[in-house]
């Protein structure tokens, strides 16, 4: 369990003032300046030594990601933008960090930018998040009032920071649709390479990290990168927002060591599962588009990145959905499928078509009006979306299906005997969307 | 060079190279729908993914560069494999997603027989669906006259998108949704606004997006297909002329990289069918007031009649916009014969003379030369309706990187960025003195062109204006041995060829305005020319191929074949020459337009030398050589013709350059024969009146 005095975000409860004056009584913006002088590489250096791995998803080592960036300009500016377009079902960290602790983020872009010789940066905030932006907007006015950001900042680097409100869809939190959204363009995935720290933002170099990612930087080069280090297992260090969801009896979001078990954060943080361990179904345990896991494979389970890939599945964002016995487990995936069907951007053909095909197959599973060799046929879909797409949505929406035939296929089956043994009479037609 | 192996097949290709162009350099296919040669990449029907080793998945080859491979652990180059399991399981995927919400119409599409989709289907695809949901249903979309869409059957490739937006410069089409719910349709059901809409069906890799005017009336093959040039403007694009027994079908285009690559405008696709209404099929003579029809006997008879009588100085020969360089070359030399003086070519009175050179009056910097410009100034052009396919090509050089143009004429949209530098004569005359900031970037630039439209010289004054812009050509260094940047731009087809075989007055002779003066001749044989209004007085002979102007002014009536119906030379606007190639015949008793003049010199006893199309090209041939050199351009001395241009001196009036292409899609006969142009017209001409407002 996470002490105290090694949390990052002291006031994710929002239990303390957001603002300013209070933000930097509990340690933000503290000797910024000095961790400035100490340069681009002592901080890209300490940034790695720390083992950050990417809070976005794909957990992806933040310091050598900076890294990437051109030591020296070639004449085109380097931008910083964070992706603030928190989408993925389930999650709601990124959330708390801008309505309650938005000074670690501002800090955060200050120090990053800095690291990759960026003097702007561009908060991209998710359409939903309209309290948020207003919340990071005040922020970020702050602090261009007490000079710690802006042309001429107490710090000596000149540096902008702005906030760009999303107009809400899921495929804008994809790294090159945001790039693409931002520069006012419809959201749809680049294709990669080049990567964006070569071609990004307006054709120039360009990193795009996750909110926690930023928001931990300020404290941990602080701290150290040995002291993130000393947290959680190897490759896996560091603390992480867990966002708990579903059937616990106190869900909410929780800063914890990775690695923690599933069991100590369920009963630790979240008032343990509803009607007790026996009644764990199965989870999902980083975001609706990993495979679940079922229960008895995840209930002891290390929820760090690496025991969650072992496990077919992933870490992702942290969002812990759980999901108890009452669940109709089929019918909770065929809403997922729904949902990436729902936001998929169109622009290729596998996701296009088949996301839209294997929602259409799912629903009818969820009602058992299907065929057995329906489930192979759609596991084969999954694959032929999986892979050939542009951007990963492809993969988060089969993913998610994979997963159910991999750990429930008695329970389709199930389902399809019980719907076949029945007399029905002709099915109900269902038009084409 | 970079090293890729391709399919166990080493191949050195340039690294910038896509692994698509190295899989074809190796001689492997990769099959594509979105992908198109001239367009930018947009990767996204994912077809042509290929398994490269050592990738976690498989790469869209389209958008994958060779220098973006990783080689392998010993340094080997990097494997592409295009035959593989993950190769074909990837293709056959994408094939099946492409078609499941494809629908099952081929028997009734008009793309089938020629849909990539079709195809690549029987290529890659499996034989049997697995997709028993419904399929997705699309509203059709009106998108203009021009192309009818079906857009269940749109894969959303997106090309016809980018077409508009990169080649025509129009942001007409795009699309909206998102998800299986995306669909490309144009900003309110508004006709796309380009002069080059057609090609998208033919980019179009199904049956989405098919030419309307066409629609279910010809499958690919039962068409006759004739390799050939158009006539509708002077950049002669190179397109295909497909037939069904003696009827055009279609007209399609061909690449020509010098020319049009492979675009064609839409008069030039569309004039089809004024081909075949408003015809002139047997001769006529006027009587009474009223023309009737007539046998060859009676036409020929009454011409000689009229010849015979006629002083030569009071006979006449104009050349219109369509007419080939063998009938005029014919006519010419029959007028030579009967010692008349007053020939003409030059319809609008152009200020265009072969006696200033060759670069006097043709395209200097050429259309692939264009591509090389640094900074191009137009002086009364409107290259987007005069020449559109040139404009075409100035927009790709302008996309290629920076490139100022400044424009002296009526303000219009080029499709892309331009300074209005001014309206007339006095603005050459600032450009020329330096007082213009364009000047400077004139002087400044290495490959300067200079483009002197109609607009500018068919008026009175023109000669002044054409020596005015030889002078700032010189003077901005735009004419030098290594590059030609001194430009006409010519509106008619027929003009470079007729100029290049002098079909101007003679010594004394008179010109287009003295001929069509009233009580300025007794004859008049008027080869195609029907933007002119012959004064009444004069005999007219009108030989043409529609019931147009000229023919309503003629007092006998010849009639020729149209530019698909008769083997002709064509002279371009660079001084390329082309040849047109027959693809059906003449309607009724028209013949082909120089056996009517050999037959009717034999008539009035000037029998010309030559019996057959053959001889008739080696008698010109030997007179004019350059013309045996098709597909060339005969280099002529730039320098001494703008040096004698420019010596031509005078002062130009005041009035601003006005363009002389009144309604794009009605300039000649053929066209306005053509209902559809008509439509497309009548379109043009309401967008006009809502943007006056």
């Amino acid at each position: 369990m996470l002490s105290d005095q090694d949390r990052i975000f002291t006031n994710l409860y929002g239990l303390h003032a957001p603002g300013l004056a209070a933000a930097q009584k509990r340690g933000a913006w503290d000797g910024t300046k000095f961790l400035l002088e100490m340069g681009r590489d002592w901080i890209i250096d300490e940034m790695k030594a720390s083992g950050l791995r990417g809070r976005g998803g794909a957990g992806f080592p933040t310091g050598l990601k900076w890294s990437f960036m051109p030591k020296k300009s070639d004449g085109r500016p380097h931008y910083l933008v964070v992706n603030a377009d928190e989408s993925e079902p389930g999650t709601c960290k990124d959330r708390e960090i801008m309505r309650h602790d938005p000074h670690l983020l501002i800090e955060g872009c200050m120090l990053a930018s800095f690291a990759m010789n960026a003097h702007a940066c561009y908060i991209y905030i998710r359409g939903e998040y309209v309290a948020e932006k207003h919340a990071l907007q005040r922020a970020v006015d702050e602090a261009y009032e007490a000079r710690l950001v802006g042309q001429d900042n107490l710090h000596g680097y000149p540096f902008d920071i702005y906030v760009h409100h999303g107009a809400g869809a899921y495929i804008c939190g994809e790294e090159t649709a945001l790039l693409e959204s931002l520069e006012g363009k419809k959201g749809m995935p680049r294709l990669k390479p080049p990567f964006p720290a070569n071609m990004g933002l307006y054709g120039c170099p360009t990193t795009v990290n996750n909110v926690e990612s930023i928001a931990v930087a300020g404290t941990i080069l602080r701290r150290g990168g040995a002291w993130f280090a000393g947290l959680g297992g190897k490759n896996n260090t560091g603390t992480k927002l867990f966002c708990v969801s579903g059937h616990v009896n106190k869900p909410g979001n929780v800063e914890e060591e990775l690695g923690i078990t599933f069991r100590e954060l369920i009963d630790e943080h979240c008032g343990g599962m509803r009607g007790g361990w026996d009644n764990l179904l199965c989870s999902i345990p980083g975001g609706s588009s990993v495979p679940l896991v079922p229960a008895d494979q995840i209930i002891d389970a290390k929820m760090d990145f690496d025991t969650l890939r072992n496990l077919g599945s992933g870490l992702g964002t942290a969002a812990v959905i759980v999901l108890d016995k009452s669940t109709d487990i089929v019918s909770a995936i065929a809403r997922i499928a729904y949902f990436y069907k729902h936001e998929s951007c169109g622009q290729c053909t596998p996701c296009r078509e088949g996301t839209g095909w294997m929602w259409r197959v799912m629903l009818r599973m969820a009602e058992g009006r299907a065929q057995r060799r329906e489930i192979d046929m759609l596991l084969d879909v999954t694959k032929q979306i999986e892979g050939h797409t542009i951007c990963a949505l492809g993969d988060a929406a089969a993913w998610p299906i994979q997963g159910l035939i991999r750990h429930f296929r008695p329970e389709i089956e199930k389902r399809i005997d019980r719907y076949s043994a029945n007399p029905h009479s002709t099915p109900v037609p269902m038009a084409a969307e | 060079m970079t090293k890729i192996v391709v399919d166990g097949t080493e191949v050195d290709v340039p690294a910038e190279y896509t692994l698509l162009q190295a899989c074809e350099a190796a001689g492997a296919e990769i099959p594509r729908f979105c992908f198109h040669e001239r367009l930018s990449i947009a990767g996204n029907c994912r077809m042509c993914l290929v398994e490269l080793k050592g990738a976690p998945k498989p790469v869209a080859s389209c958008a994958y560069a060779v220098k973006d491979c990783r080689p392998g652990p010993n340094g080997e180059p990097p494997e592409v494999l295009t035959r593989s399991g993950t190769t074909k399981k990837a293709r056959e995927g994408v094939m099946e997603f492409l078609l499941i919400n494809h629908p099952l119409d081929c028997p009734i599409c008009d793309q089938g027989g020629h849909c990539d989709l079709q195809d690549q289907a029987m290529a890659y695809g499996v034989d049997s669906t697995r997709y028993g949901e419904n399929k997705r249903a699309v509203e059709e979309k009106y998108i203009g006259p021009l192309v009818r869409t079906a857009m269940n059957r749109c894969i959303h490739c997106t090309r016809c998108v980018r077409f508009l937006a990169e080649v025509a410069g129009v942001p007409d089409l795009g699309a909206i949704g998102r998800g299986e719910d995306m669909e490309i349709t144009s900003y309110l059901e508004q006709a796309m606004g380009s002069e080059l809409q057609g090609n998208v069906a033919d980019l179009c890799p199904v049956g989405a997006l098919v030419h309307k005017p066409q629609s279910y009336n010809v499958r690919p093959w039962e068409l006759t297909k004739t390799e050939s040039v158009d006539v509708m403007d002077a950049v002669g694009c190179a397109i295909r002329v497909d037939s069904r027994g003696r009827e055009v079908m279609q007209i399609e285009p061909r690449v020509n990289e010098d020319i049009n690559e492979e675009w064609i405008s839409d008069k030039t696709r569309h004039a089809v069918d004024g081909l075949r209404v408003q015809r002139l099929d047997r001769p006529f003579l006027r009587e009474n007031g009223r023309l009737r029809p007539a046998s060859w006997g009676e036409a020929f008879g009454a011409i000689k009649a009229k010849l015979g009588a006629a002083d030569p100085t009071r006979v006449g020969a104009l050349v219109g916009d369509l007419a080939g360089v063998e009938e005029t070359y014919a006519l010419k030399s029959l007028m030579g014969a009967l010692g008349v003086r007053n020939l003409d070519c030059r319809q609008a009175g152009e200020a265009l003379d072969p006696a200033w050179g060759r670069a006097a009056y043709t395209f200097g910097p050429t259309i692939p030369g264009i591509e090389e410009a640094d900074a191009i100034l137009l002086v009364g052009a409107n290259p987007r309706l005069e020449a559109s396919l040139l404009n075409v090509r100035i927009r790709k050089r302008w996309r290629m990187g920076p490139l100022p143009v400044g424009l002296i004429g009526e303000p219009v949209d080029l499709t892309y960025p331009h300074v209005q530098l001014g309206a007339g004569p006095e603005t050459l005359a600032d450009l020329a003195a330096g007082n213009h900031s364009f000047a400077e970037v004139l002087r400044a630039a290495q490959k300067p062109v200079v483009i002197v439209g109609m607009g500018a010289i068919a008026r009175p004054d023109g000669a002044a204006i054409l020596a005015a812009a030889a002078a700032l050509a010189k003077a901005i260094g735009a004419v030098r041995p290594d590059w030609h940047g001194f430009g006409v731009l010519q509106t008619a087809a027929a003009r470079v060829g007729a100029l290049d075989l002098g079909f101007v007055p003679g010594e004394g002779g008179l010109d287009v305005a003295g001929m069509t003066a009233p009580g300025a001749l007794d004859v008049v044989f008027n080869l195609g020319a029907d933007e002119v209004e012959i004064a009444p007085g004069a005999f007219v002979i009108y030989q043409g191929t529609h019931g147009d102007r000229g023919a309503a002014r003629a007092d006998v009536i010849l009639p020729g074949a149209a530019y698909t119906e008769k083997n002709a030379t064509y002279v371009n606007l660079e001084g390329r020459v082309q040849t047109a190639n027959r693809s059906s015949f003449p309607p009724g008793d028209a013949r082909e337009d120089w056996a009517i003049i050999r037959a009717l010199s034999d008539v009035v006893g000037k029998r010309l030398p030559y019996d057959s199309l053959t001889a008739l090209r080696r008698a010109l041939y030997a007179d004019h050589p350059h013309l045996a050199a098709v597909d060339a351009v005969e280099p002529s001395d730039a320098v001494a013709a703008v040096e004698a241009l420019s010596a031509l001196g005078g002062s130009p009036a005041r009035e601003p350059f006005r363009t002389p292409i009144l309604d794009f899609y009605l300039t000649n006969p053929v066209a306005r024969a053509s209902r559809v142009l008509a439509e497309c017209s009548s379109l043009a001409r309401g967008r006009a009146l809502e943007a006056a407002e």
